[in-house]
């Protein structure tokens, strides 16, 4: 079990090493770069806005519940920040492009190998880890970031909508709290996470997308496995990282 | 025509295979397989369903490695080159797949441009010439802008065949390209692979088990069953054959030496059994 799991995380590690050599593609072919980043992240707003908006509002209720039994109401605007930019917006980000823009890729590449595209390529001389996972991967890492400052930022909407709209804190306490506390090493640490999540679960979907077998079952198989896998890591990651960050 | 398997003598072999043995695991594939395509000429290799036929192909382009043997391309050594040498290899050959494999996310012209756009950097107007010189030749140039979910599996395969021409090669690879189609595009496709072997000069390997078809086009056939090279010759050779597993084959009889019946146990113990145990032979 731990001898598989180990072999396991080797071959992901030679086939990061065998696209990262494929780096190049950014420079050499930017614009299938910049397609993959419209496929992971521009069809990912809707879902990412909506969640954002809800996880948003949510933390305004909660946090008023929480704070005003303290007198603190005031420091919603502080709490919502932090939650968002340090913890909820990477991870729920993470989480949904799993489900989302993961998915895609994988069944994608998956469908592409069982219906012999990719080995079409490789007979034209072609690298599909150039040509196609190269691409996916570059822009699907470039897209989380963007996300999850889309994420927060409707977040914070949500928060404040709640929180100063619905149950009455100060507008001016809200966001000038927000700014008093909120410092640049909090917004670090969100890009951070954004950034190894976006590593994550974008190889992990190119990965199994691109070794899944050659059949429907296979594919559906590799599809989920990549939204379990993908959501495991990064709450692993994310638990990691915070260690890491507090313990600075 | 020879009893046993041997090759076809000929000093201008594009592809030669030599003592081929290949396997999945405990199950043999090939046990000692000999081959030849020669130069500008169209080689049929036959055999019946699971035979590996199509595993026969991907060890030629260095798809697969095999347990032992030799397989020789252009003169090189595949099975000692690395992922470069295999690489530059195969820019002088084109494949047709049995299912065509156009990629669904670009149109009939791209995917025919796809190989020309990867390899070289020709002006936009030169490379939309030569695409469209392609696409003619298979009749489809009227089609340029359909995508590949808007085509007819003929359509489609005739598609695959220009993009497996565009770069002029030397060597032009067919798995199984008959499958599926209706007389019409059948007719087609035999067409095509015959003309273009003969005006562009390309040395064809076609696998397939549509003896017909093959026998029209062929110069030289090879019939695959058991691991092995059971017959080859010409299609006339191959047609006058007296050994049984090349008269069923080439007859079409459901039954011989290539049997009906899934190897199985005893028939009336698995249909009177209490169903717990399957009788296995």
């Amino acid at each position: 079990m731990i001898g598989d799991t180990l072999s396991r995380i080797g071959r992901v590690g030679i086939f990061l090493v065998r696209v990262l050599r494929h780096a190049g593609v950014v420079f050499t072919e930017p614009r299938a770069v910049v397609h993959q980043i419209y496929n992971a992240g521009a069809r990912s707003l809707v879902i990412i806005m909506l969640c954002g908006l809800f996880v948003g509002m949510v933390l305004g209720l909660q946090g008023y519940d929480l704070l005003q039994r303290f007198g603190s109401e005031d420091a919603l605007g502080v709490a919502a920040a932090l939650g968002l930019l340090k913890e909820l917006g990477p991870v729920v980000t993470a989480l949904l492009f799993a489900g989302r823009a993961g998915t895609s890729l994988t069944s994608e590449i998956g469908l592409m190998r069982a219906t012999d595209q990719l080995t079409a390529m490789e007979i034209m001389a072609v690298d599909p880890l150039r040509k196609v996972v190269a691409p996916r991967l570059i822009g699907g890492i470039i897209a989380m970031p963007l996300l999850v400052a889309v994420f927060n930022v409707i977040g914070l909407f949500g928060a404040q909508l709640i929180g100063v709209q619905v149950m009455g804190v100060d507008t001016g306490a809200f966001w000038s709290q927000m700014q008093g506390a909120v410092e640049l090493d909090d917004v670090n640490e969100g890009i951070v996470k954004s950034f190894c999540f976006g590593v994550a679960c974008s190889l992990v979907a190119v990965y199994e997308g691109y070794h899944a077998q050659p059949t429907a079952a296979g594919v559906g198989l590799a599809t989920t496995r990549t939204v379990v896998i993908s959501s495991v890591l990064t709450l692993l990651i994310d638990y990691i990282l915070t260690a890491a960050f507090l313990g600075r | 025509m020879p009893e046993e398997p041997a090759v076809a003598a000929s000093k201008e072999a594009v592809v030669r295979v030599r003592g081929l043995h290949y396997g999945f695991g405990s199950r043999k594939i090939f046990d000692g397989v000999d081959l030849e395509a020669a130069r500008g000429r169209v080689t049929a290799v036959m055999g019946p369903s699971g035979t590996g036929k199509t595993t026969l192909l991907r060890l030629i382009t260095g798809q697969v490695a095999p347990a032992a043997g030799s397989v020789e391309v252009f003169g090189r050594e595949v099975t000692t080159l690395d992922t470069a040498g295999v690489y530059s290899l195969r820019r002088r050959m084109g494949m047709l797949f049995q299912n065509g494999a156009l990629l669904t996310d670009l149109s009939v012209f791209e995917n025919v441009a796809f190989p020309v756009r990867a390899h070289a950097r020709l002006p936009e107007r030169v490379l939309r010439q030569l695409v469209l010189t392609k696409l003619h030749a298979v009749g489809l140039r009227g089609a340029a802008e359909l995508m590949p979910s808007e085509l007819s599996g003929g359509m489609a395969r005739r598609v695959a065949l220009a993009r497996a021409i565009v770069m002029d090669p030397d060597l032009l690879i067919y798995d199984e390209p008959f499958v599926g189609l209706d007389p019409v595009s059948m007719g087609v496709i035999v067409r095509l692979i015959r003309d273009l072997n003969d005006a562009l000069g390309i040395t064809s390997i076609v696998v397939s088990h549509d003896v017909r078809e093959l026998a029209s086009i062929a110069h030289h056939s090879y019939l695959l069953s058991g691991g092995k090279v059971v017959a080859h010759g010409t299609p006339a050779e191959l047609d006058a054959s007296p050994l049984p597993i090349v008269r069923q084959f080439m007859s079409g009889e459901s039954d011989g030496p290539v049997p009906f019946h899934y190897p199985a146990g005893d028939y009336h113990a698995d249909l009177l059994g209490d169903g717990k145990e399957r009788p296995r032979s």
